[in-house]
């Protein structure tokens, strides 16, 4: 380039140009490469590979063996339902329990919001081995909330409350509540406040108001949160795992016993294909409906 | 408030069900602290004698100190990588602008979608071939893969804001493109950079799964003993490791918050390009 005269630059042919849009896009492929490459390999690549091996049975011929058998297979099946009901379980609480919080961070000025936030972001920033133990401690036999109830004579056998699906889903509630309240925290600080001053300028009552205009405003940050803490109870290992004492089977622990125990990578790559699709699919309602509201509104 | 006509105290109802969420949602992890200076065999609360018996356990264990050393270096490892890559993703997305395709930005946040049981089986699956299990590199390497969508997003949404012109103007003034990153886009982006490595950092050294199928024997995280100790049988000692984790998310935290802050005060409002 050194020997290009000054004229050539100020005026460079089209070829020119082209050469150098080329060169620019090479070199921003090239920064995206390595990150690319590394989700290739590790997340891609593998599960591609592990979802082909569930089509195959041992002689490596194409079958649906492995899918028949997870729909066949009563105890696959109860799995697949229990997932299912404490997934949803759980983000129903989520909703009822985080949906006030956000709009009252929402109605707080900034800082004392920022300060409040600080309630939601220190359990999203504690590990959840932590938080698991934390409630097996309190939830436990002789663990504080039933020696707590028993002091003050409102129980007198203490209750199970773990080690079952009731314990699974307040440990899992616990984890999943900053999900949702995060990103609906943020929807509602968008919302443009002049649309309420207009409804009850318009007579409408606070109820009213809220149902007709802040709810709707905010259905996209919630319903995404929602979206997202469901696809994320889908998956979940390791609340399950401790707080459920093997009494709650969920579908991740079936992958994590089929590899660990019986060492068949087929029937753990068939669940985890039907565990993907679900996941995907709920996450693109999520999107789409986040989508059909902005349109609307 | 912004919408004062309506009266503070019938509020009140909204106000103590919110405060009560957000007390549970603080006060859970909390507890272990105080338990976690217990002197019995059994952990209470509130203890009957207090003593530091548990963290002496801690620190006399060898199992604990090699699972703490491999958690810090994978820890430090991959939010150094992961920053690095996250960041080059990054600018290179912005540089790409509108161009993008909306492919890339799905693939490279799929970490955070696939559950992540699928994503430890197929690292497993894979590392079994290359003789990757039970080694630092591949414990690395599967971290900064799991970290790196968070670094990409911070540093993505502070140079939405950053206008491309600059950089023109230092590449007519002679500077190679990676002279007029390194002079011209790094330094104002430099604190979503610090808070994504953070993340990083945290993500690596808190994560379970992955370490519970790729660890093992001496190369354990920290996260994979606990887990294990969890399921099979509960040693107290796990109450003073807890209560430092505690300690070291809201070390990370505030860290984590100045730098973010500081962040969106350095970047100017964004611009048009």
């Amino acid at each position: 380039m050194s020997t290009l005269a000054l004229p050539a630059v100020a005026s460079p042919t089209p070829a020119d140009l082209a050469r150098a849009e080329r060169h620019d896009r090479w070199r921003r492929l090239a920064l995206v490469a390595p990150a690319l490459v590394l989700i290739g390999v590790l997340l891609v690549g593998p599960f591609a590979w592990l979802a082909t091996l569930s089509f195959l049975d041992a002689q490596g011929s194409l079958t649906l063996g492995n899918y028949e058998m997870i729909f066949e297979q009563t105890s696959t099946l109860k799995i697949l339902w229990t997932t299912f009901r404490v997934s949803l379980l759980v983000t129903f609480f989520c909703a009822i329990l985080g949906y006030p919080v956000a709009y009252l961070l929402g109605l707080l000025p900034r800082r004392a919001a920022a300060f409040c936030l600080l309630a939601v972001l220190l359990p999203f920033w504690t590990s959840i081995l932590v938080r698991t133990y934390a409630w097996m401690v309190l939830l436990a036999r002789k663990g504080l909330v039933n020696t707590g109830l028993k002091d003050i004579g409102l129980i007198d056998e203490p209750l199970r409350l773990m080690h079952n699906e009731s314990g699974t889903v307040i440990g899992m509630t616990h984890i999943m509540l900053p999900f949702l309240i995060l990103p609906l925290y943020a929807t509602i600080r968008s919302i443009d406040r002049s649309y309420l001053r207009a409804g009850a300028s318009l007579g409408a009552r606070p109820t009213t108001v809220f149902w007709r205009v802040f709810f709707p405003l905010s259905l996209p940050g919630f319903l995404g949160g929602l979206c997202f803490v469901f696809v994320l109870c889908l998956g979940f290992f390791v609340t399950p795992a401790l707080l459920g004492g093997g009494k709650v089977q969920m579908i991740a622990m079936i992958i994590e016993r089929n590899i660990v125990m019986h060492a068949s990578w087929g029937a753990a790559s068939s669940i985890g294909v039907v565990l993907l699709v679900t996941t995907v699919a709920v996450l693109w309602l999520g999107w789409f409906l986040r989508r059909g509201r902005r349109k609307d509104a | 408030m912004e919408d004062s006509w309506i009266p503070w105290h019938r509020r009140l109802p909204l106000i103590l069900f919110a405060g009560l969420v957000m007390l549970l949602l603080v006060l859970p992890s909390l507890i272990v602290i105080p338990m976690s200076f217990s002197a019995g065999d059994y952990l209470e609360f509130p203890p009957r004698e207090w003593s530091l018996r548990w963290y002496r356990a801690y620190f006399d264990s060898s199992l604990w100190g090699e699972a703490t050393t491999i958690s810090f270096i994978a820890g430090l490892s991959t939010a150094l990588l992961a920053s690095i890559l996250g960041t080059a993703a990054a600018w290179g997305l912005r540089l790409m602008g509108r161009g993008a395709p909306p492919l890339l930005m799905m693939l490279l946040t799929m970490p955070l979608t696939v559950p992540v049981i699928l994503t430890a089986i197929g690292i497993f699956y894979l590392y079994v071939r290359l003789d990757l299990v039970n080694s630092m590199t591949g414990l690395v390497l599967a971290h900064t893969m799991l970290a790196l969508p968070f670094v990409l997003i911070l540093v993505l949404s502070r140079l939405q804001g950053f206008d491309l012109n600059q950089v023109r103007v230092a590449e007519s003034l002679g500077a190679k493109p990676a002279k007029a990153f390194f002079l011209v886009v790094l330094p104002q982006i430099r604190f979503a950079v610090i808070a994504g490595a953070v993340l990083a950092f945290l993500t690596s050294f808190d994560e379970v799964i992955v370490a519970l199928f790729i660890t093992g024997g001496g190369k354990s995280t920290i996260t994979r003993v606990m887990f294990t100790s969890l399921r099979d049988q509960v040693d107290p000692t796990i109450a003073s490791v807890s209560s430092m984790l505690i300690l070291l998310s809201v070390v990370l935290v505030v860290i984590f918050q100045f730098f973010e802050g500081r962040g969106q005060k350095a970047a100017p409002a964004a611009r048009k390009e």
